[in-house]
């Protein structure tokens, strides 16, 4: 299926759990320093880098970018190291995440609640998902190298849907079906 | 006695950490590729090709194959008639992987006080350095790129004597199970059985040297590496953490002997970009 990032409310409520998704548009880089800093900022009613009404989140911490390259290799890292910041930020506004590994029980809950989406792409496929990153340009926290926020221009960036707003889990239902006892 | 000099090492640990990061062994492609043909669920073969496709694309444009070029893990085998000239080995060794990862726009992972500020090091050192010293006139240069994603999903067991063969397997599956999606499955998973606790821990790193699939040649060790393979790939993990057939691609176990009192047993997990390199001076 093919989404366009901001991601719409009517596509999320078609989006279910396992379910193979091609990403085309805008996404922001946002992992453990950034999710920090942006609670501090919601906390004080401080301005956040970007509005994130409606945005799409990606947790990655890109390679330095070789010469000639919009960006080196850029795969997810490990969701659940944000799992404690999430809620919050889905209340703020963020409807959709990129990431690998699966969510814990708050988030899931949060998903459902505020009608988001958390979608899986594959972890060490870095080089792969680069080739589907036609821009790249950071916009805050520049010092932080690697975790500085970054705006993204996708184009068919793979992924699947793991978490839905109907309580779908790739991760739970995946492993159901294939465990032998 | 050989002489060796340190700049020699350091131009060749330059050049496996490099080589690592953007070329996946022959051993891990093949293993990858016979997942692909296997594996039951068409959403794990579908995340499988895009791995086979990684590699391809890394290789080619001398891209990173992840995005974490890990903690430069090395391993030292040197032969006891070596001399090593013309500067410190660890310095030379260090020297090495500075240059590599900024030659090779290969991502610093490494913070100074990991317990409290963090800062980033700003050229991957220090390395992680374990040396050997071993019979003749070699030097085996090892270099294992380590990601955290797998790397903190690693476990010991400091199990019962009687725990036995049963509570070896209970601990991986475990390990494996907890770490579902995080380690990047598919998995090789190295176990060090025996010795002390740390000794235990170096046998389970060392053991992700082997080529992927190569039993250990102690046809009981061996049997156990099967046994455990089979467990583990019948908990459903699969690619990903998505739900699948092959969740780990080998097992490779070491075994030592222990105090009476002990069962050490170490997990250490490799993630599918199962990145190493060798090198003999």
């Amino acid at each position: 299926m093919n989404i366009t990032s901001p991601i719409s409310a009517q596509v999320i409520e078609k989006l279910t759990a396992g379910t193979s998704v091609l990403i085309s548009g805008v996404i922001y880089t946002v992992r453990d320093v950034a999710h920090y800093r942006f609670i501090q900022a919601l906390d004080k009613g401080a301005k956040l880098p970007f509005e994130l009404e409606g945005q799409t989140i990606y947790y990655m911490g890109p390679s330095p970018a070789p010469p000639g390259k919009v960006i080196g290799a850029a795969g997810p890292t490990t969701s659940r190291r944000m799992d404690a910041y999430t809620p919050r930020l889905l209340a703020a506004g963020v409807k959709a995440m990129i990431g690998k590994g699966s969510r814990s029980a708050e988030v899931k809950e949060a998903i459902k609640k505020y009608k988001a989406v958390y979608l899986a792409a594959a972890g060490g496929a870095g080089a792969l998902l680069a080739s589907a990153i036609k821009e790249a340009e950071v916009i805050a926290y520049e010092e932080l190298g690697p975790e500085a926020v970054m705006r993204l221009t996708v184009e068919n960036f793979p992924a699947v849907v793991a978490n839905d707003i109907h309580g779908g889990d790739l991760f739970e239902r995946g492993r159901a079906e294939y465990k032998k006892d | 006695m050989k002489e060796i000099e340190a700049s020699a090492i350091t131009r060749a640990v330059a050049k496996l950490c490099q080589d690592s990061n953007f070329s996946l062994g022959e051993d891990v492609l093949a293993a990858l590729k016979k997942a692909h043909q296997t594996e039951q669920s068409p959403l794990g073969r579908e995340f499988l090709s895009q791995i086979i496709e990684n590699a391809r694309i890394a290789r080619e444009e001398n891209l990173p194959l992840c995005q974490d070029c890990g903690t430069a893990v090395i391993f030292l085998d040197i032969g006891q008639d070596v001399h090593i000239s013309g500067g410190d080995l660890n310095k030379a060794v260090e020297k090495g992987v500075r240059r590599g990862y900024e030659q090779g726009y290969l991502r610093k992972a490494m913070v100074k006080q990991p317990f409290s500020e963090r800062i980033n090091t700003k050229d991957n050192t220090p390395a992680v350095i374990h040396t050997e010293i071993v019979p003749g006139d070699r030097l085996k240069i090892s270099v294992l790129p380590k990601g955290a994603g797998a790397e903190n999903m690693s476990r010991l067991g400091m199990l019962l004597p009687n725990d036995g063969q049963q509570g070896i397997i209970e601990l991986v599956l475990k390990t494996v199970e907890e770490a579902g999606g995080n380690a990047c499955p598919p998995l090789i998973i190295g176990l060090g059985i025996g010795g002390t606790g740390e000794k235990a821990m170096l046998m389970a790193k060392k053991a992700l040297l082997r080529r992927v699939g190569e039993p250990n040649p102690d046809p009981e060790i061996a049997r156990l590496e099967q046994e455990v393979l089979t467990r583990v790939n019948a908990l459903g993990v699969g690619p990903m953490g998505f739900g699948g057939t092959v969740t780990a691609l080998a097992v490779h176990a070491e075994v030592s002997p222990a105090h009476i009192g002990s069962l050490p047993v170490a997990v250490n997990l490799q993630c599918h970009s199962a990145r190493h390199k060798e090198v003999m001076l």
